[in-house]
Order: structure tokens, then C-alpha cells, then sequence
């Protein structure tokens, strides 16, 4: 995996029934995210993050502009994973099968499935249906999922978002956990500074549509943080200070 | 469990209660019009003994599999094309609509025409009836698939065939089903009627022979053998299979 640059002239939606109106998500988009680095990218409600991920990961290619992976121009052969808002877990395959179904078959299946749903400490659920199982519980079997592939990127789309915080706490952890373990590209997607604070290595703040960089800022405290500690607060605090509608996307 | 069996003994003595009231009323009326279910009874052992039963059975259960797996094979290709392209559908939705309001014996008639009173005119005859049925219930079930599943298949790069056969098809089970269910139902009858009008053999053939000599006995035995077969493929094939497909449901 190489450093990962995103130049986004113009992505546009077209209305169907009135082709004049339009409306432009995204527009003079630039970013560069260094090979193993955890980004995380933050904006207002409505500002194209969604759009963003699905443009990096190839699921949307109706846009003007180029995303390319190091000298791998359109990265058609690199391993990507992804994280949605939702697990979106095949609700007729079981746990294992849920893993099983995203791997080739040249790996051995059954041992790389079990060894990520074991590290989730799912080794007990293995044969259980997803509607069987909590949210939370999905979560780990989607993470489980998406590290299971050897991605060289990871995308991650608001993954921890409609969970309690004690169990959105535990993903975090077991997140980095497996980051550790097996080092890989992350974007995290998300409205929450403090998540972002706690898990990245950089945060791309984004402004109101069409959404462009607002700014870039590095977090260079050591891991492993702490949730609820005050070196996350004083960094969020110097941040809204700095810029405070930046939430709101503006400077 | 009570409750279950509760019911299952009630649609026993309900069943009971009909041949019972038959048994009265054959009885009382005392016609050759209305057998009684013990006559009924004895010329099925006789037909069942002297093999023309399972003979003439056979034949028409072979004409209902072959023109049902043609009529769901075509209209499940032909709905899931149309529930995912919107130019085929605008293109083949009158035509379909056409197929639709076609009297099933206009369809027999001119196939039997046309093709001549063979067993290929018979299958298209037949198929012709329920496929427009299968499309539009499967081209329901296209249109209702999550894409959001889909897009799982597309970032994780799973093959084309794992996609179709893991990620899409399992979305249209309720709907094929459904339309399986329907469409044997609705089959079975229709092949009776292409029997009766142009096959030497079947059921179908059979009860109009029957007919011809007014023995309403056997036209009663072969409808209550006919019956018990169509029953115990529902019960032993579809209930199972509904089962199976609906396993993560539960």
C-alpha cells in the first residue's frame, strides 16, 4: 500500500426529472493520507462524507478528478475494506459465513475466520444468525469482516454510531487493537471529535457542501489514549478554540 | 403442542364430518348421479390395482413437472431482467400485460393450432399460462433488493457467481416461493384442461372419457387421487423447502 492521493475537481448530482438543477457535493477536493495512517474525517451533517468514501472506494466512479494509491493509478487490484454505517451482514449466512463469504479462495477460510471472530471474542457465536445477535455484537462481526480481507485500506463510514458508549468504547479499543496487530491505511468517518481525538493520527475537517478541506490537524499523543482523559479534552478544547464554527464547517 | 394437536384433530373430524354428510346425502338422494364415498372408495382400489391410475397419474404429473420448471426457469430470468433494467421493463410490461389477460383456454387453443396436438404443444400451452405470473411477482422481488448488500460484494471484490448466488438470490426466495407455490396450483388445473381437450392420456383425458359415459364414480376417484398427490407435494416439498429458506428467521 502507498500514500493515497485524492484530487476531487467535481462530483455532481444530477436531478432526473430537471437535468438543469444540480448539486455539487464536492468540489476542489484535495488530500494526501500517508501509507499505515489512521485519518479520521469530520463535517457537518450533509456535507458528502458518505459520498467521499464511496468515491475512494470505487463504488461510485461518476466524478471529475483522480484518486490514486501510490503508482497504482485507479487501485482496481487493491485489497479494500469497508465499514458502514449499518453492518450490513448477510442476515441468511451465520457468523463464520458472514466472514467466510468476503475471503478467496485460495486463503484457508475457516482458519482466517475464526482467528479475527476469536479476537472479537465471538469464537462462542460462530454458527448463530446475525438476528440472533446484539448491535454491538454485528459490529465486531463487520470489523471482524473487514480486517479479515488484509485490506491495505480500510474505510470506515460512522461504524460505532446508535451504540451505548460503553460498548462503542470497546469496538474503538478492539479497533486499534487489530490496527496494531495488522498495520493498515485507515479512514475513519465521524461526527464525534472526541472518537477522533482517541483514535487518529490525523483529522481532516471538512466544510458545508460542496465540501472541500477546511483543515488538517495532527494528534501526536502517544497511544494508548484514554477516553475520558483530560489530554483528550485539552486537545479538543485548543482545536474549537482556534477555529470555533469548524464543526459547523467554517473557519 | 395441546393447542396443535387440538387443531389437527378438529380438521380430522371436520374432514369426517364431509364424508359423512356425502354418505347421508348419497344415501337419501339415492342417484347415480351421486355416488357414495364407499363406491368412490372401491373403484380407487380397483383403478389402483389395475395400474391405469397410476399410469394416466404419472403422465399428467409429468406434463405438471416439465411445464413448471420451463414457466419458472423463463419468468424468473425475464423478471429479475425487468426488475433491474428499466428499459426492458418498459419494453416487455405490455406484452406481459397482454400474456396476462389471455384466457388460459385461448392459449391452449391456438398453441394445439398452431404446434399441432402434440406434447411439445401441451408444455407451451401450459407454460405460456403461468409465466407472465412468475414475472411479475419475481420482477416484485427485484425491485426490493438492498443494494446497500450489493455494494458489500462490490468493495470486498467477491466473484461474479458468489454475488449472484450469496448476496442476490437469497433476497428473492420469499419471492420464488411464493410464485413456485402459486404457480403449481395454478398449473395442475391447466394441464387437466390441455388433456381434455387434446392428449389420448392423463387425467385430464381420463375425466372427459369419463364424462362421455357419465361415471361419476371414477371422475370422483381419480379427482380424490389427484387431490392426495397435489397435497403431499406441497406438504413434503414446499413446506420443508419454505423452511429451509426461511432457517434464519427463526
Amino acid at each position: 500500500m502507498k500514500n493515497i492521493s485524492i484530487n476531487i475537481e467535481k462530483k455532481e448530482f444530477f436531478n432526473y426529472e430537471n437535468k438543469i438543477k444540480t448539486h455539487i457535493a464536492i468540489k476542489d477536493f484535495n488530500l494526501k493520507i500517508a501509507k499505515g495512517e489512521f485519518c479520521s474525517i469530520i463535517g457537518p451533517s450533509g456535507c458528502g462524507k458518505t459520498t467521499l468514501l464511496n468515491l475512494i472506494a470505487g463504488l461510485d466512479k461518476a466524478y471529475t478528478g483522480s484518486i490514486s494509491f501510490g503508482k497504482n493509478k485507479a487501485g482496481r487490484n487493491l485489497n479494500k475494506a469497508f465499514m458502514f454505517q449499518t453492518p450490513r451482514l448477510l442476515p441468511w449466512l451465520n457468523v463464520q459465513q458472514n466472514v467466510e463469504v468476503v475471503l478467496n479462495k485460495n486463503q484457508n477460510k475457516n482458519e482466517i475466520s475464526k482467528k479475527f471472530l476469536s479476537i472479537m471474542g465471538l469464537e462462542k457465536f460462530l454458527d448463530y444468525y446475525p438476528n440472533k445477535l446484539s448491535g454491538g455484537m454485528q459490529r465486531r462481526v463487520a470489523l471482524a469482516r473487514s480486517f479479515a480481507t488484509q485490506p491495505q485500506l480500510l474505510i470506515l463510514d460512522e461504524p460505532f454510531t446508535s451504540l451505548d458508549e460503553p460498548v462503542a468504547n470497546l469496538l474503538r479499543k478492539m479497533l486499534l487493537e487489530l490496527w496494531t496487530k495488522q498495520p493498515t491505511t485507515i479512514i475513519f468517518v465521524t461526527h464525534d471529535i472526541n472518537e477522533a481525538i482517541y483514535l487518529s493520527d490525523k483529522i481532516v475537517f471538512l466544510s458545508k457542501p460542496p465540501s472541500k478541506v477546511l483543515k488538517e490537524i495532527s494528534i501526536n499523543t502517544k497511544r494508548p489514549r484514554k477516553m475520558d482523559n483530560n489530554t483528550i479534552q485539552k486537545i479538543k478544547n485548543k482545536i474549537l478554540k482556534a477555529n470555533n464554527s469548524i464543526l459547523k464547517g467554517e473557519l | 403442542m395441546i393447542i396443535k394437536n387440538n387443531s389437527l384433530l378438529i380438521k380430522l373430524l371436520s374432514f369426517i364430518l364431509l364424508l359423512i354428510f356425502w354418505l347421508i346425502l348419497a344415501s337419501i338422494l339415492n342417484i347415480e348421479t351421486l355416488p357414495s364415498p364407499l363406491e368412490v372408495f372401491f373403484k380407487l382400489q380397483k383403478d389402483l390395482s389395475n395400474g391405469s391410475l397410476i399410469y394416466h397419474l404419472s403422465i399428467t404429473l409429468y406434463r405438471v413437472l416439465v411445464s413448471f420448471l420451463l414457466a419458472m426457469f423463463i419468468g424468473v430470468v425475464i423478471g429479475i431482467l425487468m426488475g433491474n433494467n428499466k428499459k426492458i421493463d418498459n419494453i416487455l410490461d405490455s406484452w406481459n400485460i397482454i400474456f396476462l389477460n389471455i384466457p388460459a383456454l385461448v392459449l391452449i387453443i391456438l398453441s394445439y393450432v398452431w404446434f399441432g396436438l402434440t406434447e411439445l404443444a401441451a408444455i407451451i400451452a401450459v407454460s405460456l399460462n403461468k409465466i407472465p405470473n412468475v414475472i411479475v411477482t419475481i420482477r416484485e422481488g427485484a425491485r426490493a433488493v438492498n443494494r446497500d448488500l450489493l455494494q458489500v460484494a462490490e468493495v470486498y471484490r467477491v466473484s461474479k457467481s458468489k454475488k449472484f448466488t450469496l448476496f442476490y438470490l437469497p433476497q428473492l426466495y420469499p419471492y420464488l416461493v411464493a410464485s413456485a407455490r402459486g404457480g403449481i396450483s395454478l398449473i395442475w388445473k391447466i394441464v387437466l384442461v390441455v388433456e381434455l381437450l387434446g392428449r389420448s392420456n392423463g387425467i385430464g383425458f381420463k375425466l372427459h372419457e369419463f364424462f362421455q359415459f357419465f361415471d361419476i364414480t371414477s371422475i370422483l376417484a381419480y379427482t380424490f387421487a389427484f387431490v392426495v398427490i397435489m397435497i403431499a407435494i406441497e406438504n413434503l416439498f414446499f413446506v420443508p423447502l419454505d423452511k429451509m429458506a426461511n432457517k434464519w428467521r427463526t
